[in-house]
């Protein structure tokens, strides 16, 4: 059995009157890609904030890299980089100055820093910008410059909170290669996202936390398969949805299906075969708790 | 490449201190305004005080001699209010954040904020000085004397910096911060640093006469144009060391509560 990179159990946190968490329970092995989701205010940034020893649990256990974030909190720092939901960077700094601040406190020699720093302001995309004040920066370069300045050293678990809000595509997928590299190596990564394309490729195991709970955790493949199989769609002229039908995937099962519609469908009917998305499983999971906006 | 080495040793205490030094130095040089202000303010009271109001308060002249060593605080207080700000910037900047998360001890960089206010300070109390050589300023310090002087100049911005830190701390914004800060900035008007306290009403006089400023005022011109020191000296130690303790601890306190358990 592999080691875990994070226990969590009869975790509570609340902020005055307001209950947050009320009772997590979560584990993730180490060397793996872990993907929390739910709604604004479900309290992923608080939990993240506890594993990273920023915030203090009312209740529960919470183990990062096997110590205890409230009694072992240097040791838990020593495993741990964090990318906050904010860019957490120096604005009066160039991006170099940045880097290699981060580099010394992290314990690297000047020259290692230096070293560390040019390689880093490659793989983000920032060597053209490395001289410049950050005040200046776009919101998508202060974001790859904050990625980057998380991992100036190794630490065997990384938390990222929404990493990849603000930036573009390009960005984005090339921020995806990093994520997975860093998982090949044995890193643990915990991200929280509100792209479900992004739990969906990135990572191995997914919960959904909503009303201060995991509510749902698991893989892509699991959480679909709870929300429902694969359907059979017909749609109108108008791409509208008019009938659907649940189906096995098997080409026999589709054309039986289809044989037995085909008669009594209007012309102009077309087909679409869909699998959930991991939307369909977020909806699902969250929605007892969203109200309806009606524009 | 993304990959980054073997693990490394967390930063020594002294590093830390020496990266949040460097750190808040760059800051103080690249915030032009706020250092030109805390050189040109002080100075232009030196004029205002010199050549306006001079002649009507001592108009034999020497009124120069007189107020130059308050103006000297004056400056070293506005100098270091600025701590207050670059302290409250940062803890509410998620800056602080990322420092938290790391193996150093973090309380340094407010440590790195004083330091750098105090290289700035003992910067503008030499340029006010010069000035004040120029427009007839004649102390008749020994070597001795000039060094005494020197030492209790930087204990006292050493003292209202960790203060204005402290407030920083407690601040709930930047702003805020500048606004305490600023009301701190009326001390030195209710002390002997412009006129002597016993020009003042009575009652007056016993604010003026006990509040820190005054015994630092009355050292520093003692040391410097031999007025009587008196016991001065030793209230104004006294009194910077007793607010430097408590402004530190007060500190340390804040910073673990505001940083700290939220
Ligand atoms: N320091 C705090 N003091 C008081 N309330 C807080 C504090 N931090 C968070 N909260 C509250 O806790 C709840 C959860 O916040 P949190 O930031 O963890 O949500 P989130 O899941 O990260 O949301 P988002 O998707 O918008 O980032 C919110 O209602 C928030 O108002
Ligand atoms: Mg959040």
């Amino acid at each position: 059995m592999k080691q875990s990179a994070i226990e969590i159990s009869g975790l509570r946190k609340s902020f005055g009157k307001q209950t947050v968490l009320s009772g997590v329970d979560l584990t993730v092995p180490a060397g793996t890609v872990f993907a929390l989701l739910g709604p604004n205010g479900a309290g992923k940034t608080t939990l993240i904030n506890i594993m990273s020893t920023l915030v203090s649990p009312d209740e529960g256990k919470v183990n990062v890299g096997g110590y205890d974030v409230l009694t072992e909190r240097d040791q838990v720092k020593q495993n741990i980089s964090l990318t906050g939901q904010f860019a957490a960077v120096d604005e009066v700094l160039s991006a170099e100055e940045n880097l290699r601040m981060i580099g010394r406190l992290s314990g690297l020699t000047a020259a290692q820093s230096r070293l560390r720093t040019m390689e880093l302001l490659k793989a983000f995309d920032l060597v053209d910008a490395a001289k410049k004040r950050v005040k200046t920066f776009s919101g998508g370069m202060r974001r790859r410059l904050d990625l980057a300045i998380s991992l100036v050293v190794s630490r065997p678990v990384i938390f990222l909170d929404e990493p990849t809000t603000g930036l573009d595509t390009i960005s984005r997928r090339a921020l995806w290669d990093i994520i997975s590299q860093l998982a090949r190596q044995g890193r643990t990564i915990f991200l929280t996202t509100q792209y479900l394309e992004e739990a969906d490729q990135l990572a191995d195991q997914i919960a959904v936390i909503n009303g201060g709970r995991i509510v749902a955790s698991g893989s892509a493949e699991q959480l679909k398969a709870r929300v429902g199989g694969e359907v059979i769609e017909l749609l109108n002229a108008h791409d509208e949805v008019i009938h659907t039908v649940p189906t096995t995937g098997s080409i026999q099962d589709i054309s039986r299906t289809l044989n037995d519609l085909a008669h009594s469908v209007p012309p102009g009917t077309r087909v679409n075969i869909r699998r959930p998305s991991m939307d369909d499983v977020f909806v699902a999971l969250t929605a007892n708790k969203k109200e309806v906006l009606h524009v | 490449m993304i990959a980054a080495d073997k693990p490394v040793k967390p930063a020594s205490l002294m590093t830390t201190n020496l990266v949040f030094i460097s750190r808040s130095l760059r800051h103080s040089l690249r915030n032009t305004e706020a250092l030109l202000m805390a050189i040109m303010l002080p100075v232009m009271l030196m004029l205002l005080f010199t050549y306006v109001f001079g002649g009507a308060i001592d108009s034999s002249g020497d009124y120069v001699n007189y107020v130059v060593p308050g103006i000297i605080l004056l400056c070293a207080g506005f100098g270091s209010s600025s701590t207050a700000v670059d302290v409250s910037n940062d803890m509410t900047n998620g800056i602080i954040d990322r420092f938290r998360t790391m193996p150093i001890k973090s309380l340094s960089v407010v440590t790195g904020h004083v330091v750098a206010s105090l290289a700035r300070n003992l910067f503008a109390t030499g340029v006010v000085f010069g000035v004040a050589l120029l427009v007839g300023f004649r102390p008749n310090a020994s070597f001795l004397e000039w060094v005494l002087a020197i030492a209790v100049i930087t204990l006292f911005i050493l003292t209202f910096t960790w203060l204005f830190a402290a407030i920083g701390l407690v601040a709930g914004s930047p702003a805020a911060a500048s606004g305490y800060g600023f009301a701190l900035l009326f001390l030195p008007y209710l002390s002997s640093a412009f006129v002597p306290t016993d020009t003042m009403p009575s009652w007056l006089q016993g604010v003026a006469n006990h509040q820190p400023i005054t015994p630092v005022i009355e050292t520093i011109r003692g040391l410097l144009t031999g007025t009587p020191l008196n016991d001065s000296a030793w209230w104004a130690v006294g009194w910077c060391l007793l607010i430097l303790a408590i402004a530190f601890l007060w500190s340390i306190s804040s910073f673990r509560k505001k940083a700290g358990r939220r």
